[in-house]
């Protein structure tokens, strides 16, 4: 009972409590973070490939790299991370009331969001799309033959909304049943209450492979019904520390473009006579100043955790239980979307 | 004390608890005015304006229709509506198994009496949310799928998609039931008729297996608290056991049992909350839904404890009715 309204109340009281010290929640993020020694990043409880915890309670997955990037960029120190679990209805009021210091939870960059909660979104970090996963002896090949079916989901995501907004613009009557946690939701549907599963695709192929009693039974549908852009998220009024939260993930994206690598970083700082490879090592003109970070931030960044391709081998793709191909996730000018403004 | 000065310090009374009151609310509008203005200058928007816009989620049950084109206010009434439609049964099923396993802890019979106590022991000391847990697992784990529900009665299927049953439709239009809906077997399990949700089978069992522990034991120390005379009175009137129980000792029980029981039943109610963790669309889950969607935590939070407050106070003003109506004369 009590610990069913926590969220709630702790919510409540920490508005009331930033409410009362309002002038001193102003900016200066980072040197929230410098001063405390850690950064303190929203994830989730447990996805695949994104943020989850390991049996020792080491955080892996695409977001946290991301945190800890930032980490390295900022302290030294891509260790210097404080990862904080949060579920789907925690993660906003938890950055509104400044318990972390960013939001990289796998969160759908959408209009309301990004103007109404007092946020902004940094740099797409993963080009997903909504799906569904059935049991293959249903013999369903597509999302409009689930007329009638019950769909297991979680409560407070895009998700809950586009699975309404689909069947209802094609006008086939489904029932949702909806839970709290995101493992109760999928704990339901493999136990055979729902005949339709329905998350971001990415995560569906992380349930398929790792939680399903047998993954061969389960297949995903062709459909995807939605845009699902995820991307970290931080407070409004602090542009200094959005910047950093843009350019960090930015400059891993360039370190893949212009072939700088966790291994080849720091034969690069010293040999490199490439300029763009100069900027991304710390070798060339120093970006770092106009961050309010030093000369190395990016090398750090991409020695702790790789470039963006690396990332994305290592948490999602082939090297991962996920194997996500790179489709709308390769570089740019290979035919994906992801794309950084320069690094220069 | 002469009339007139009592007549003063009733008068002084009043001004101070008046200025109380003016105190307390006065800070309670500062708190929450002050909060939506940080909430502002954050850039975070606020204000209940969204309870007219529409909601954009479905729920898929209960007894107010629902859908996603429908304003989020009738998604909170709908939620309120669940929230009832889960504690209304649980109250009840709850004070008549209490009562009974209440009634067994006294028993003369040691098996049954060891049963009880047993009952009570275990229910009462294993938190809900865990016991909600293991119900929803057992459900989900034991019946049948719903491709292949198994039929109890003609009409009447039990699968992991809950119980169906046939159920008076109307008509187009029309408001009158007119005949029978059956439920059918369809691709994707039994659809038709009227179903009882496992979602809501573990919420309504699970509070009232809880609640029951703890009603049994105000039962026991009501029956307790009736002095021994009066049994003795019962049976040298030839009254039998069962007489003696039903005649004799619970009226005068229930002056102990009422008061503690609005408490078990107020708390009853604000746990029904837990269905969320479960599946079941109430409240909490409707109010979960809404800020993951728009961010507005601070409202629906707000809305949830008005909620809450407005169905503790009927419960209060309910059972307070019903316990005059059993107290002993003279005691008001």
């Amino acid at each position: 009972m009590k610990n069913r309204f926590r969220p709630a109340l702790a919510v409540a009281a920490t508005v009331a409590a930033f409410a009362a010290a309002a002038p001193a929640f102003a900016g200066k993020t980072l040197d929230a973070v410098k001063q405390r020694g850690t950064v303190k990043c929203g994830v989730t409880n447990g996805v695949a490939g994104f943020s989850a915890p390991d049996t020792q309670g080491n955080w892996s997955g695409l977001d946290v790299d991301t945190c800890r990037a930032i980490a390295a960029a900022v302290l030294g120190d891509p260790k210097k991370v404080d990862f904080v679990p949060l579920n789907s209805q925690q993660r906003f009021s938890a950055l509104q009331a400044g318990e972390i210091d960013i939001l990289a939870r796998n969160t759908t960059w959408t209009l309301t969001r990004d103007t109404s909660l007092g946020f902004n979104f940094t740099t797409i970090t993963y080009y997903d799309g909504q799906g569904f996963l059935v049991p293959k002896k249903l013999k369903v090949t597509s999302a409009k033959q689930l007329k009638n079916a019950t769909i297991c989901t979680q409560s407070g995501t895009t998700n809950e909304k586009n699975v309404s907004d689909y069947f209802r613009a094609q006008n086939i009557p489904v029932k949702t049943v909806v839970f709290e946690s995101f493992e109760a939701s999928f704990k339901a549907f493999f136990s055979g209450r729902c005949q339709a599963f329905t998350t971001d695709a990415s995560a569906l192929a992380g349930l398929r492979n790792k939680e399903a009693p047998n993954p061969d039974d389960y297949v995903i549908l062709p459909e995807l019904i939605s845009k699902e852009p995820l991307a970290p998220l931080v407070r409004r009024g602090d542009d200094e520390w959005f910047a950093i939260a843009k350019w960090v993930p930015n400059a891993l994206i360039e370190a893949e473009e212009f072939g700088v690598t966790q291994a080849n970083a720091d034969e690069l700082k010293a040999n490199s006579k490439d300029p763009a490879q100069q900027r991304l090592v710390g070798t060339g003109e120093d970006l770092g100043k106009l961050l309010g970070l030093d000369k190395d931030w990016s090398f750090r960044a991409i020695k702790a955790v790789g470039n963006y391709g690396e990332m994305f081998e290592r948490n999602v793709g082939p090297k991962s239980v996920l194997k996500l191909p790179r489709g709308s996730n390769n570089l740019w000018n290979k035919g994906g979307l992801i794309y950084a403004p320069p690094v220069r | 004390m002469s009339r007139e000065a009592s007549r003063r310090g009733a008068w002084l009374a009043w001004v101070v608890q008046s200025l109380l009151v003016l105190a307390v609310v006065a800070g309670a509008f500062w708190v929450v005015h002050h909060a939506l203005e940080v909430l502002r200058a954050r850039g975070v928007r606020s204000g209940f304006d969204f309870l007219v816009e529409p909601a954009g989620f479905s729920i898929s049950e209960g007894w107010l229709d629902f859908d996603a084109s429908q304003p989020f206010w009738r998604a909170f009434l709908a939620g309120l509506v669940n929230t009832v439609r889960a504690s209304v049964p649980a109250a009840i099923f709850s004070v008549v198994l209490g009562t009974l396993i209440g009634i067994g802890r006294l028993a003369p019979h040691v098996l049954l009496r060891g049963i009880c106590t047993a009952y009570v022991e275990l229910l009462r000391n294993v938190p809900l949310l865990v016991q909600l847990l293991m119900l929803a697992f057992a459900i989900a784990n034991l019946l049948p799928d719903p491709t292949e529900p198994v039929r109890l009665l003609p009409g009447v299927w039990l699968s992991k998609a809950g119980l169906s049953v046939p159920w008076p439709a109307s008509g187009e239009g029309g408001w009158w039931p007119t005949h029978f809906e059956w439920p059918e077997r369809g691709d994707f399990g039994v659809s038709g008729g009227a179903a009882l949700s496992p979602e809501y089978v573990t919420i309504v069992a699970g509070l009232s297996f809880y609640s029951a522990a703890f009603v049994a034991e105000i039962v026991r120390a009501g029956i307790l608290s009736v002095s021994q005379g009066q049994v003795l009175a019962g049976q040298a009137l030839g009254l039998t056991p069962v007489q003696q129980l039903r005649i004799v000792i619970l009226p005068q029980a229930l002056r102990v049992i009422v008061p503690s029981l609005t408490n078990q039943l107020l708390s009853l109610t604000k746990n029904s909350s837990l269905a969320v963790a479960v599946g079941y669309p109430e409240l909490v889950s409707v109010a979960n839904t809404t800020i993951g969607s728009n961010g507005r935590a601070f409202e629906c939070i707000a809305i949830i404890m008005a909620v809450y407050l407005l169905l503790s106070l009927l419960i209060s003003f309910g059972m307070n009715r019903y316990n005059a109506r059993v107290a002993l004369r003279g005691w008001r």
